[in-house]
């Protein structure tokens, strides 16, 4: 009942050795995840926490322990390549945590990526993660606030997942899987990709969908729901307030030129046939009503 | 980041994007010699007093003149234009001070064009667009004329070829002034590409470009903006080119700290962990109290790692406004645990002698410790269950609701 990550996913962490990478590879292992390999070039053959293997390359931990997923947390300098060796060595997913990579870096990335459709998945970067509560973490995420049912949660942003997760679990409401898609320009998965897999899931019955102000995603992904999606999708969108012209915080969060407003995410949205919830505090109800 | 004209000229000069002789000059005095100098080196009196300042529609705003009488004039019109409150659309009615000039060289024109490359997000690529209609506000162009705007888009694996440019090239009638004007455009072009990508640039922007008598192409302005992602490679170029005086300076503050400040002009602070959340509580804020007159004072994003030190120095932060009436405290401990958020905003408040009301709303991990940490201090502050909770008793504190 879940969707990309399950407990057969057996994660190698890109940049274990580093405080953040260190830190969250540990919660990870603590909530269930199978984390079997970790790659930091130079550190090959030592050991993580005394039982994870530790590789120069990510070909060598693929090769030695059978991983099939990568959770990266390489700093802004080095992070596009890490992706780009995770996708060399065949992962279906990778999942990048690092905030602040340069665009530039991120159109090769991206172009990269469109070579290898159907094979590998990139999630983010600057994202939570994902999570499917009770199986797998792949992420920064708290993990108690999650719990296991039938709700998909997609959103840009880190801490209003939480939000919209807290909301869900208090009202007894479990989650199949909640991804967090991130705030940059120029990402892996949109949401048009996401729900399209929660469409597909026998296991997902409802969708919460957070967005925020920049770019057109938003909007496409309305569209998308509109032509296909036969589950019923709440949203958020996050900036109502938000000035023109000012970076709010994410690096694609910002309205250009008159583009990216949440009045025309909202209105976008609403004409798809979602309920958009009328504040942040709102979201889970707002789906409950329209389960 | 944005910078100057000039610094972009300089920049366009490096890659071999053709610009007009010009200097900057700091004082009335320097205006008047660099005016002095263009004349020499061109022969011609001519030459343009342009103010430097980051905001576009400065010839409208009267920060560009033209001195047709040589270096007395330009020093008349500096005298005038440096440090005028300059308003254009892009400033606000307050305006921007002008602290720089640049003196360039006049030139005859035949006609003006309008090149631009953008970061397009939705396709995944580096965009250019031109069209004929150059000098004016482009978006008004794409708003009202969009046919009048050629795009092409650029594989980021080739980079720009040149029968892109060509395409443009034609498209624009560039092939009517002169044989050569063609292969100087697509030349340009493939230089401002470079600019682009080698200078990690979100947008570079060149209104007007223009083409001279003698058929030559030229970027008569320059507009560039920097990806702030990308600043590690380029540490000490852009230090050099960053103009503090263009900036917020409760913004540029937080910068320092490593926080995400945005100023806006309500009446109620706030300081929440993560951007999402950050801009969904100026949300709620107004949501509830904009009918009041409660409306968010600021954004401010304290990440995912917040300290004590930093919480306090976003306290002192926000209450350098005098409107501030409350503070929302809004928090969602993932990585970040309430008991230290709680530590933090107790603290700030014993140390900054806090005197509006602070409502705080703590979820998420050690969120029991985190409140039995406020209830202790023994301070006035509000608890919230939700954030709509929150909200609510944040409109009351403004309105003298609630104590």
């Amino acid at each position: 009942m879940s969707i990309i990550v399950g407990k057969d996913t057996r994660v190698l962490v890109q940049g274990i050795t580093g405080s953040a990478g260190g830190f969250h590879a540990k919660q990870c292992m603590q909530y269930g995840t199978q984390v079997v390999a970790g790659v930091t070039p130079g550190r090959g053959g030592e050991k993580f926490e005394s039982s994870v293997p530790v590789f120069d390359t990510v070909r060598d931990a693929v090769r030695h322990t059978g991983a099939n997923a990568s959770l990266i947390f390489v700093p802004p300098p080095g992070a596009a390549d890490a992706i780009l060796e995770a996708f060399d060595a065949g992962l279906e997913l990778v999942v990048c945590i690092t905030e602040g990579i340069p665009v530039m870096d991120m159109l090769k990335v991206r172009r990269v990526l469109e070579t290898l459709t159907g094979k590998t998945r990139l999630i983010g970067p600057n994202c939570p993660g994902i999570i499917t509560p009770g199986a797998c973490k792949m992420g920064i995420m708290p993990g108690h606030i999650h719990k296991p049912g039938n709700i998909g949660v997609v959103s840009k942003s880190g801490t209003l997942t939480y939000e919209a997760v807290g909301q869900l679990t208090a009202l007894g409401i479990g989650q199949s899987t909640c991804i967090g898609i991130g705030g940059d320009p120029v990402a892996g998965m949109d949401f048009i990709d996401v729900l399209d897999l929660f469409n597909k899931d026998p296991d997902t019955h409802g969708v919460i969908m957070i967005g925020e102000i920049g770019g057109g995603a938003e909007e496409r992904g309305a569209e998308w729901i509109k032509a296909n999606m036969k589950k019923p999708v709440a949203a958020f969108i996050a900036g109502t307030t938000a000035p023109p012209g000012k970076r709010m915080g994410h690096a694609g969060a910002i309205i250009s030129g008159g583009q990216g407003t949440a009045a025309a995410k909202i209105a976008a949205l609403e004409a798809a046939g979602c309920k958009v919830a009328p504040t942040p505090s709102d979201m889970a109800t707002t789906l409950r009503s329209m389960m | 980041m944005k910078i100057h004209e000039y610094q972009g000229k300089q920049i366009f000069a490096k890659y071999g994007v053709p610009i007009p002789l010009g200097y900057p000059a700091f004082t009335v005095d320097e205006a008047e010699a660099m005016a002095t100098r263009l004349a020499t080196e061109t022969g011609s009196p001519v030459v343009v007093v342009k103010a430097q300042i980051h905001a576009g529609g400065r010839g409208k705003g009267g920060g560009v003149k033209v001195a047709k009488g040589g270096a007395a004039e330009a020093r008349v019109l500096a005298d005038k234009i440096l440090g005028m409150q300059l308003v254009t659309h892009q400033t606000g009615p307050a305006g921007q001070k002008v602290g720089r000039l640049y003196i360039e060289q006049g030139l005859d024109m035949l006609k003006e064009f309008y090149l631009g490359a953008v970061v397009d997000r939705d396709r995944r690529c580096v965009a250019f667009m031109a069209s004929t209609e150059g000098g004016v506000d482009i978006e008004k162009v794409a708003e009202e004329t969009p046919e009048k705007i050629i795009t092409v888009h650029v594989d980021p694996i080739t980079g720009l070829m040149p029968f892109q440019a060509r395409q443009l090239a034609y498209a624009l009638g560039l092939h009517t002034y002169s044989k050569e004007t063609v292969g100087k455009f697509v030349k340009l072009m493939s230089a401002l590409y470079e600019v682009m990508v080698k200078e990690d640039c979100s947008l570079v922007e060149i209104n007007p470009l223009v083409v001279l008598k003698n058929g030559d192409v030229m970027a008569l302005d320059a507009k560039v903006n920097f990806d702030d992602n990308a600043e590690f490679r380029h540490k000490a170029a852009w230090a050099a080119v960053f103009d503090k005086d263009e900036e917020d300076p409760v913004e540029l503050e937080a910068k320092e700290v490593g926080l995400n400040y945005v100023s806006l002009d309500g009446n109620v602070g706030c300081l929440v962990n993560g951007a999402g959340l950050a801009m969904a509580t100026m949300d709620i804020i107004k949501h509830a109290g904009e009918a009041h007159g409660v409306t968010p004072a600021n954004f401010l994003d304290v990440g995912g790692g917040a300290n004590q030190e930093q919480v306090t120095k976003a306290f002192s932060m926000i209450l350098k406004s005098d409107k501030v009436k409350a503070i929302f405290v809004n928090i969602f401990g993932g990585i970040m645990k309430c008991d230290v958020v709680a530590t933090g905003v107790v603290a700030a408040a014993k140390n900054l002698g806090l005197t509006v009301p602070v409502i705080v709303r703590l979820e998420g991990t050690n969120v029991e410790l985190g409140k039995q940490i406020l209830k202790d201090s023994g301070l006035a502050i509000i608890p919230a269950d939700s954030m709509s909770d929150a909200a609510a008793k944040v409109v009351a504190a403004v309105t003298g609701g609630a104590k």
